[in-house]
């Protein structure tokens, strides 16, 4: 157990592993990543303190107590109240909001749509405008209707929402499951997202690694026995493999809770879908429930492990080795920051356009931002859940490989040069002399 | 032990090393003096294999250097440190291990070098929690621990306190009794005066002159001599006057003369009552001086 590199591998990973903060992240890690992405959403859907509006309708257009249950409307006279008085009401009321729909000189809808005015004590909120157009225009459009002729029920009834259930074709064992696109377009996120944070995460740590033992001035002890490359090999792998580990843990944890969900739950969908056909009496959330369960089961999940374990440790080697490069070349993590945002940008990128690859997962944006190796660890975790074909996943890696051995070599270059150098502010220009030395 | 034959070195445009043959006796210690920035520490992470010469090559004994050549070598950079967040123990274990120990080997040598510096309460302690001087021991200990044949010490008396440096300095003697070749690499040029049996003075990436250090500074005596009379000498004829005391014993002279010592000598006995006479070695730093300004002696009769 000489081999350098081997005793290099260990220290890393041990002294990472056996911190306090190692349990801590694990544990922690997937409980804050959830609240990254739930927290958001529960605040937005968060009901408002409610809003009351008063109404001085001159063109008696609204039906008071009808649909009105999102904002509370109540009505000042038209006879008694003109705008003026109204306003002069608002403003020493407690209403949040003065509404005033004018009638013009003949009721013509088109007047007034035109003419409809909305006092706010501050900033009226978009929710509240846009929800009060909806109304209106609901009422406008029946009284156009009934003008032309046309009996508004008849139109509500010809409205009609189509509902495509989309399969996949070919795949014997999903063609007969509904496809799966919003679970998929979900897990795709969720991917790109934890492969961004993982590979940025892993490595920084590379980055500070190496930090540190400039700083702490132990480098040139160090490779006064081992090769520069060997000590910086040594550490990205070191690292990438706490981060293995840590990505094992909670795959097995969530498969654990996979399991146990699909212990409890599942036994009583399929009860009730049995019971379904007897009584006829259908309990629709859950079946809608087990639809849920058919689509994950459809979802190639080994292909996505496997992938997001190679896009990882791809991507992870890619940065890391540009990580310990800039690394090497700084005295202190805070004059990093210049560097940063270069390396990082295409990752960032990658992030960007997430929302445009997973509506067209086959576009000619998704397949290039998932060819280019700085971006294709995030683009194609995203794709990777939709299907798609196998040479484009063989090419991506191994531009991915190739690229990663490409930037290890003029990484190490950089990195020998910039450990022994001390007390100096670097620049792009003072890295690129580096190479040559 | 160590032999360099026109090692040049380049930095971009500059030239750290500029054709430099050197050659450090096997069971020696070396003293490789220069101003900062003459090449030292370029030679010396050569010699380490941190780097590699552009020209020119390095030999290790019988062989040319060569990579497992590394534990052979113990060496304290000038920029040294240790990782702070580790224990010392496992850090000496490590650092042993990569120079090529198993662990129980490099834990017997360990437990004996402990004691031997009284830092057996050490082992279990963070490096953070060590003082300075108890840092600098722990790092000492990491040096010589695979028990090297070559110790390559760069500016090994900056930043040591003062009761580390002569412990060192001891434990450093004792090591090159046992047989091991040391190298002192430093720009204090008088602080190792007394350790050093050869030296290798280095310039602008150029060796100015190497040689064991006995011979070097009679080689550059510069004709001063130190005596003391019982009587006042006034007339010095060639001779030139450098400093004079008075004491007790009658009156010591510091004089530069041509004159041969044997002549010095009888003319001093006959006309002051010659007490003692003595011939001055230029120090190591006076002769640097001097080949600075006027070149080395072997140039100078060509």
């Amino acid at each position: 157990m000489n081999n350098p590199i081997l005793l290099i591998i260990q220290r890393e990973f041990l002294s990472r592993v056996k911190k306090k903060t190692f349990l801590l992240v694990t544990v922690l890690g997937p409980l804050i990543f959830a609240a990254i992405m739930i927290v958001p959403a529960v605040l937005a859907s968060m009901p408002e303190d409610e809003k009351r509006i008063i109404v001085l309708d001159e063109a008696t257009l609204l039906i008071p107590n009808e649909g009105r249950e999102e904002y509370p409307l109540e009505y000042l006279d038209p006879r008694e109240n003109d705008l003026e008085s109204a306003k002069a009401f608002f403003a020493n009321s407690d209403y949040d909001a003065l509404l005033y729909i004018p009638t013009g000189e003949s009721w013509d809808p088109d007047f007034i749509k035109n003419n409809i005015l909305l006092f706010g004590k501050d900033d009226p909120s978009i929710n509240m405008v846009q929800y009060l157009d909806g109304v209106l225009e609901k009422q406008l459009n029946e009284e156009k209707l009934l003008r032309n002729g046309v009996d508004p029920e008849v139109v509500a009834q010809s409205i009609t929402q189509v509902n495509i259930k989309s399969y996949t074709l070919g795949d014997a064992k999903n063609e007969a499951v509904q496809s799966a696109t919003p679970i998929k377009m979900a897990l795709g996120y969720i991917a790109g997202m934890m492969i961004y944070f993982f590979i940025f995460f892993y490595a920084v740590q590379v980055m500070r690694g190496v930090i540190e033992e400039k700083t702490s001035r132990i480098v040139e002890v160090i490779i006064s026995s081992v090769r520069p490359y060997q000590l910086m090999m040594g550490k990205i792998l070191g690292i990438g493999s706490v981060g293995v580990v840590q990505f094992l843990i909670w795959v097995i944890l969530s498969g654990g809770i996979y399991l146990i969900a699909s212990a409890f739950f599942l036994p009583d969908l399929l009860a009730n879908q049995a019971e379904l056909g007897a009584t006829g009496a259908a309990n629709v959330q859950d079946v809608e429930g087990l639809a849920v369960f058919d689509m994950i089961r459809s979802i190639n999940f080994p292909l996505i492990l496997g992938g997001f374990l190679f896009y990882f440790f791809g991507g992870y080697f890619l940065f890391s080795a540009m990580f310990a490069a800039l690394g090497s070349a700084i005295d202190q993590e805070a004059d990093s920051q210049q560097f940063m945002l270069p390396v990082t940008l295409p990752m960032i990128l990658a992030l960007v356009t997430a929302t445009n690859v997973i509506q067209e997962p086959n576009g000619p944006l998704a397949f290039w931002m998932s060819m280019i190796p700085f971006t294709s660890p995030i683009t194609m975790m995203i794709r990777l859940p939709f299907g798609i074909p196998i040479w484009q996943v063989l090419l991506s890696g191994a531009i991915l490989i190739g690229t990663f051995f490409a930037m290890v070599g003029l990484a190490g270059k950089i990195y020998r040069v910039g450990i022994l150098m001390y007390g100096k502010k670097v620049t792009w220009k003072e890295l690129i002399k580096w190479l040559r030395y | 032990m160590i032999k360099a034959t026109n090692v040049t070195k380049r930095y971009n445009k500059k030239l750290a090393l500029d054709g430099v043959n050197l050659n450090i006796p096997k069971g020696s210690i070396y003293g490789l003096l220069g101003p900062n920035g003459a090449g030292k520490t370029s030679f010396i992470r050569i010699m380490n294999q941190i780097t590699a010469p552009d020209e020119g090559e390095v030999w290790f004994g019988e062989h040319r250097l060569q990579p497992s050549d590394i534990a052979r070598i113990g060496y304290l950079p000038e920029e040294r440190g240790l990782y702070k967040k580790m224990k010392v123990g496992e850090q000496v274990l490590y650092l042993a291990r990569l120079k090529g120990l198993t662990v129980a080997e490099a834990k017997s040598r360990a437990k004996l070098w402990f004691e031997r510096l009284e830092m057996n309460d050490f082992w279990e302690k963070k490096v953070e929690d060590l003082s300075k001087g108890m840092a600098q021991k722990v790092q000492f200990v990491t040096t010589v621990l695979h028990q090297p044949e070559l110790l390559i010490f760069d500016e090994p008396f900056t930043g040591f306190d003062p009761i580390n440096t002569n412990l060192i300095k001891k434990e450093i003697k004792r090591l090159s009794e046992e047989g091991a070749t040391v190298i002192f690499s430093t720009h204090r040029m008088e602080s190792v005066e007394e350790i050093c049996d050869h030296i290798g003075l280095i310039n602008n990436g150029q060796v100015m002159v190497e040689g064991p250090l006995l011979e070097i500074r009679k080689e550059y005596q510069n004709g001063t001599y130190s005596f003391i009379t019982k009587t006042k000498v006034d007339d010095w004829g060639e001779a030139e006057l450098v400093s004079q005391t008075s004491h007790h014993m009658g009156q010591s002279y510091l004089i530069k003369s041509n004159s041969y010592p044997g002549q010095l000598v009888s003319t001093l006995a006959e006309a002051a009552n010659l007490v003692s006479f003595e011939e001055v070695l230029p120090s190591v730093q006076d002769i640097f001086i001097e080949i600075v300004e006027h070149g080395p002696k072997t140039n100078r009769h060509e």
